[in-house]
């Protein structure tokens, strides 16, 4: 017998929590479906702890989420027993791996954000999130540092390297503006002082991605119409196949454990 | 194959302050920023590390296992070499 989905509050607090947690859980499993599939063994080293640093975050944040939202929910029914709708992650942590360039650029886009977010949730007043992210933000600062150095390598590198994260550049690009967006519920922490304005990082963000895709001798794609929804929990097609693997052995065997 | 084109780095690791880089093994990196972040992620995973060295492999001289007779046996039968023949006090500590 499969068993049935969780239902989660809607707090802004508690969306907001999930939301965080969501792009780490989620890009975190993206990351590990590299095992046993890197190009070299130092990269899938490498991957492998980037996947995990992600899944720790996503843990310290739902732990959070399941204190405030206090419904019997945990780590694990917000991990695997919500249904589709109930991910409220990005659009682009969710999209297929593709190949190593495209799983790097990808890697860079988001670390590239999530840092200085990270930083900026250390001055938060809510000492649990400050302490979050004083933790996430040594791991981001690392993934940045990885994911950008192989944009660079792989952009200035060979002319097929080139070909191909160029091309996962045109693909990722659309999904890169959601990251930036606030809605009301948001609105009203950044208000309140609680989490820092995702608007006020965009800036910057764009100004590191240039200077890295310089480097990679990749040119910076315009700023066009950008693909949103994650956040309110509609995903793209590659989000139901993930799930099913995600999810497939609490659906199939209820409260497993190891 | 293409593993073939990489080139080989030596990794070192100072696991405290005070002590020497001890050599932990040996990874492939096109560069030596990649193999600097490559001996993190393979060597550093269990708080290993304070420190990281990372030396290209063919920049390390080595000694030819066909001369160990001449290199090294003649230090055998030389025990008076070895500081055992002392009686350290207790107050000197750790040696």
């Amino acid at each position: 017998m499969a068993t049935g989905s969780v239902t989660v509050a809607d707090t802004p607090l508690l969306r907001y929590l999930l939301r965080r947690a969501d792009d780490a859980l989620i890009l975190g499993h993206r990351v590990s479906e590299w095992c046993g599939h890197a190009p070299i063994m130092e990269e899938e080293m490498a991957l492998a702890n980037m996947g995990l640093d992600l899944i720790g975050q996503a843990r310290s944040l739902y732990g959070y989420a399941a204190e405030i939202e206090g419904a019997g929910n945990d780590e694990n029914t917000y991990a695997y027993l919500r249904d589709e709708r109930g991910y409220l992650n990005l659009l682009l942590v969710e999209q297929s791996n593709g190949d190593f360039a495209a799983t790097m650029l990808r890697q860079y886009l988001y670390s590239a954000f999530i840092h200085p977010y990270w930083l900026a949730l250390m001055g938060s007043p809510d000492t649990t999130l400050a302490a979050i992210a004083a933790k996430a933000e040594k791991e981001a600062a690392y993934h940045v540092r990885h994911s950008a150095e192989w944009v660079i390598r792989l952009g200035d590198g060979t002319a097929e390297s080139h070909r191909r994260i160029a091309e996962a550049l045109v693909r990722l690009w659309p999904f890169t503006g959601e990251m930036f967006e606030v809605d009301a519920g948001e609105r009203g922490l950044i208000d309140a002082g609680v989490v820092p304005d995702t608007a006020g990082l965009r800036e910057g963000w764009k100004h590191d991605v240039a200077a890295i895709l310089q480097r990679a001798t990749l040119e910076m794609p315009a700023d066009g119409w950008m693909q949103q929804g994650g956040r309110e929990g509609r995903h793209t097609e590659a989000f139901g196949h993930l799930l099913s693997e995600l999810q497939y052995v609490q659906r199939a065997y209820p409260g497993a454990t190891w | 194959m293409t593993e073939t084109m990489i080139p080989l780095w030596e990794v070192f690791i100072r696991s405290r302050n005070g002590l020497a880089h001890k050599h932990v093994g040996s990874l492939h990196a096109v560069d030596a920023t990649l193999a600097l972040q490559a001996a993190r992620d393979l060597y550093t995973r269990r708080g290993e590390g304070l420190s990281v060295w990372v030396v290209p492999s063919n920049a390390i001289v080595a000694s030819d296992p066909a001369d160990k007779g001449m290199m090294f046996e003649p230090t055998a039968s030389k025990i008076y070499r070895h500081p055992t023949f002392y009686d350290v006090p207790d107050e000197v500590g750790h040696m």
